[in-house]
Formats: C-alpha cells, structure tokens, sequence
C-alpha cells in the first residue's frame, strides 16, 4: 500500500521538478511552455471560467456513462437470451466500434441539431461497447455444471439469468465498466473539439481551443490538467464500485497476504 | 424393488464420439451402487443420462414408481462463489420457490448434517477443498431427494480428506436410506462405499460385469486395513483389468 501511493508520488514531484528547473533555466517563455506552477496559478485564477467547463464535461460523460450501461447491459442480456438477435445485431456493434468517433462526429452534429445532443450522443458510441462485449462474454462465461445444475432444479431462462448468469457477469461488466469511464471523457472532448462551437454551454474543449486562439498557453494547460484529473476520479470511483461489489467473493478484488 | 434402470442406453456424440453402447443398469431403491470404469468408458454420461441433463441415442430410463428427486454432485464443487454456503445449499429450495425463512432453515439444516454447522456464512473461497465438496453434498441433499448421483465427487481431494469423506458419505447413507449411484474411477473407493458395483468397459462404454460387496454396514476405518476388504479389492481389481482388456 504505502509504497504503492509513495512510489508514484515521489515520481510525479521529481518530473513537476524537472519540468519547472528546465522551464526557468531554458527561460522558455510561458506562451510556449508553462512550468507547473504558473498552470497551478491559473488553475486558480481562471477556476471561475474553467469550473463551470469541467461540470458541463462532467455532465456529459457521466450522462453518456449511464446510457452506455442501460444500452449495454440490456443489449448483452437480449443477445444471451437469443442467438438470432445477437447474429444479426453483434457485427454493426462492432462497426459502430471501430468507425473513429472523429469522422462520424460532424455527421450526428449535423444530425441532431443539438450541441448537447450530439455531443452525448458521440460519448455515448465510444463508451458502450466495452460494456457490451465484456457483458455478452461475461454472461457466456458461466460454469457448465451450474448450468446443467439449474436445469435440474427446473430454473427457466428468466431464474438462470437472474440467479446465474447476471452474477457471474458482474466482473467482466465492472471490468467494461472501467474503461468505459474512460471512453465516455474521450468520446465528449473529441466530440466538442469537433463541434467546435463557443457558447453558453461549452465543456473544457472548448476551453482548450478557446485558450489555443488566444495564445493563453497556461490556461490551455489547465483545462487539461483537469480533463486528467477528472478521467482520474472516474476511473478511481469506478475502482472503489469494482471492488465493494466483488471484495467479498471475486479473486481479482482479493488482496495478496503480507 | 427397483428405483431406476437403465435399458441399452446408447450415446453418440455429435462429433462421432460412441461414448456409450447398450449400457444397463438397475438401481435398487435405497441401495449404494458404484459405477466402476476407466476414464473414457462414458461412466459420466451415464450418469447424466440418468439425471436427465443429456437425452440417450438409444434406449431408455425408466422410474418404475416414477421419477423421483435427485440430487448431483459433480467432480468440481461447482459453487457459486458470489454466494455464502448456506447461500449455495439453498439454491435449490430458492429456484423450487420455497420461502426464505424456511429455505435457509433447510439449507443450515443440510449444513449440519455434512458437518458444517457454524459455516453458513463463510464464502466458498475461504473454504477447503473437502470443505467446498461437503457443501455441494449438503446442496444436493438439502431437497431431501431420494436418488443421490455423484459423478467422482472425491476424485480431486488428497487421500485423508477423502477418506473422511467416504466415511462420513457412508454415515448420512445408514441415517437417511437414500439411495446413491457413485460414479468413480477408484476400486478402493467403490469396494469400501458400496453393496454392488458395475463394472464398465471403455470404447464403446457398456457395462461388463456386476460384483456384491457383501461386507457388512457400519465401515469403518478397521474395515479399510481388514484382510477381506483386500481381498475384495483384489477381486474387483481383477475385473476391472478384464473389464479393461475386452
């Protein structure tokens, strides 16, 4: 434990410090690198324009989370209760993966006519394939002789899914879970970049590109110093659901003695 | 009076496997009947044929009283990791909508009677080998079934745990009178467990030959280091040798 937060901290501290020795012995000019801690200061100069930013994002991407799961989860359980459904529906599951989220953007902007609309709507095509592929392999990865144990106690498909298969998925949907956090920022900052319209909504893209024209190079650095961050306590927050849910049976949430 | 037989039972595989060719077997009411082969010779087939969990090619089994409830034991455990024991031997009672009050009351129940009583709430994972098998055991007998199938249920313990097992499988037997098919691959096991033992023959999987063991009840230990269970041993261990050369 203790080495595991000191080592990556101690580490953080000597680059912080290597970046602000080189920025002040180079004398880089902030407008072209900013040490740490002038974007620290702006940080907290510009938190009035920049807070509001970080919560639209926010909004965004957990919005986009949680349809990613619903659509996910519902689709993962359609495709174990039905094979036709999931030979017809898996293969465009799968386009719509590997499609880049940047070309199909501007296309749903134009679609939906709606900036927040569009921009949940591109969140939410990044986000919910790994729940879904990890859920249809979680759902199938059940003990055979559970199955065939079901059978025998007559449990029918809705008991086998509740009692059976929907546990043993749980880990494999908290694992898509986790980098589906992740996805879901990406997908709402590429889809801002790509809309690209300043407004009265506008998430900390918008920022960035904003800050960019302007020349304000530290403030562009804040912005994503807290795109970081926010990816950070997302997929922390999704760590701590992972392992309340499972630390009392699953092996990956048991921690190594001594 | 009979329980459940098997008439010519065939299986063939949809990749061509014959795992088993007119196979029959009769299983009395509340008798201790050992299923004794070499692995491949389709003794787990059979027994899931008999459960009901895999449809014969050919022939049939029949319930002369009609079919009863059965409980099965597998190789593995087979548990629910994500629910505590008591969990676990309830699942039966929950999936036959028995109420929560009594289920658990049942399933604590069952527990006691495999030698568990004050690990209802401990989870599998912190369980022993032996210990795991002994819940999947009191699972299986937590409906009060009259047929118990278990297919190798010891095969994967060390020898002690085992032995402990044989003895205290053999003692829930004497008090509850259900009957028991015991599939295994041990002649030691089948000769100190059971009254009969079918003897089966590989490729395709038949049975070749039935031995008594007429040794009186209770088995204990003595009886494990007794010349007549050697002897016994001897015999079936013959049969098998024959059973694995036709």
């Amino acid at each position: 434990m203790s080495a595991r937060f000191v080592a990556p901290v101690v580490m953080g501290l000597l680059m912080l410090g290597l970046w602000e020795g080189i920025v002040r012995i180079a004398e880089v000019p902030p407008y072209v690198l900013p040490g740490p801690i002038v974007v620290a200061e702006t940080l907290v100069s510009d938190w009035g324009t920049l807070a509001p930013s970080l919560w639209i994002t926010l909004e965004i991407t957990l919005e986009a989370l949680a349809a990613a799961v619903v659509v996910g989860v519902l689709l993962a359980v359609l495709f174990s209760l039905s094979r036709w459904i999931e030979l017809s529906l898996f293969p465009y599951a799968i386009i719509l993966q590997v499609t880049p989220i940047v070309a199909i953007a501007p296309l749903i902007i134009a679609w939906a006519n709606d900036v927040e609309l569009s921009l949940l709507i591109c969140a939410w095509l990044v986000a919910f394939f790994p729940i879904l592929s990890n859920t249809v392999l979680g759902l199938r990865s059940v003990d055979h002789n559970l199955l065939a144990l079901f059978e025998l106690y007559g449990a029918g498909r809705w008991k086998t899914l509740i009692h059976l298969r929907l546990p043993a998925a749980l880990p494999y949907f908290l694992g898509g879970l986790r980098i589906s956090g992740g996805l879901a920022l990406i997908g709402a900052v590429v889809a801002e970049f790509v809309a690209g319209t300043g407004g009265s909504a506008s998430g900390l893209a918008w920022r960035i590109l904003e800050a960019g024209y302007q020349l304000r190079i530290p403030r562009m650095f804040a912005a994503l110093v807290l795109i970081s961050a926010a990816g950070i306590a997302i997929y922390l927050a999704l760590s701590l659901l992972s392992y309340l849910l499972l630390w009392r049976w699953h092996e990956s949430a048991i921690s190594p003695e001594g | 009076m009979r329980l459940v037989a098997a008439r010519g039972v065939s299986k063939v595989f949809a990749n061509g496997v014959r795992a088993l060719d007119g196979a029959s077997l009769d299983v009395g009411q509340g008798e201790f009947l050992s299923v004794l082969g070499p692995s491949g010779c389709g003794k787990s087939t059979l027994l899931r044929i008999v459960a009901g969990l895999t449809p014969p090619s050919a022939g049939a089994i029949e319930w002369p009283a009609g079919k009863t409830d059965l409980g099965f034991v597998f190789q593995e455990p087979t548990l629910m990791p994500w629910a505590t024991a008591l969990g676990n031997v309830a699942l039966p009672l929950r999936l036959g909508g028995v109420a929560r009050g009594e289920r658990e009351a049942r399933a604590a129940d069952a527990l006691g009677h495999v030698g568990l009583a004050g690990f209802e709430h401990t989870w599998p994972r912190e369980l022993s080998g032996g210990m795991k098998m002994r819940v999947s055991i009191a699972r299986a007998l937590v409906t009060a079934p009259r047929l118990l199938l278990m297919d190798e249920p010891f095969a994967a313990l060390d020898e002690i745990t085992r032995h402990r097992l044989n003895a205290d499988l053999l003692a829930l037997w004497e008090r509850t009178g259900f009957t028991v098919v015991f599939v295994t691959h041990s002649v030691f096991e089948s000769v100190f467990l059971s009254q009969r033992i079918a003897v089966m023959a590989a490729r395709p999987g038949r049975v070749l030959s039935e031995i008594a063991v007429d040794a009186p009840y209770p088995r204990t230990a003595a009886f494990r280091t007794s010349a007549d269970y050697a002897a016994r041993c001897r015999l079936a261990s013959a049969q098998l040798a024959e059973a694995m050369a036709a």
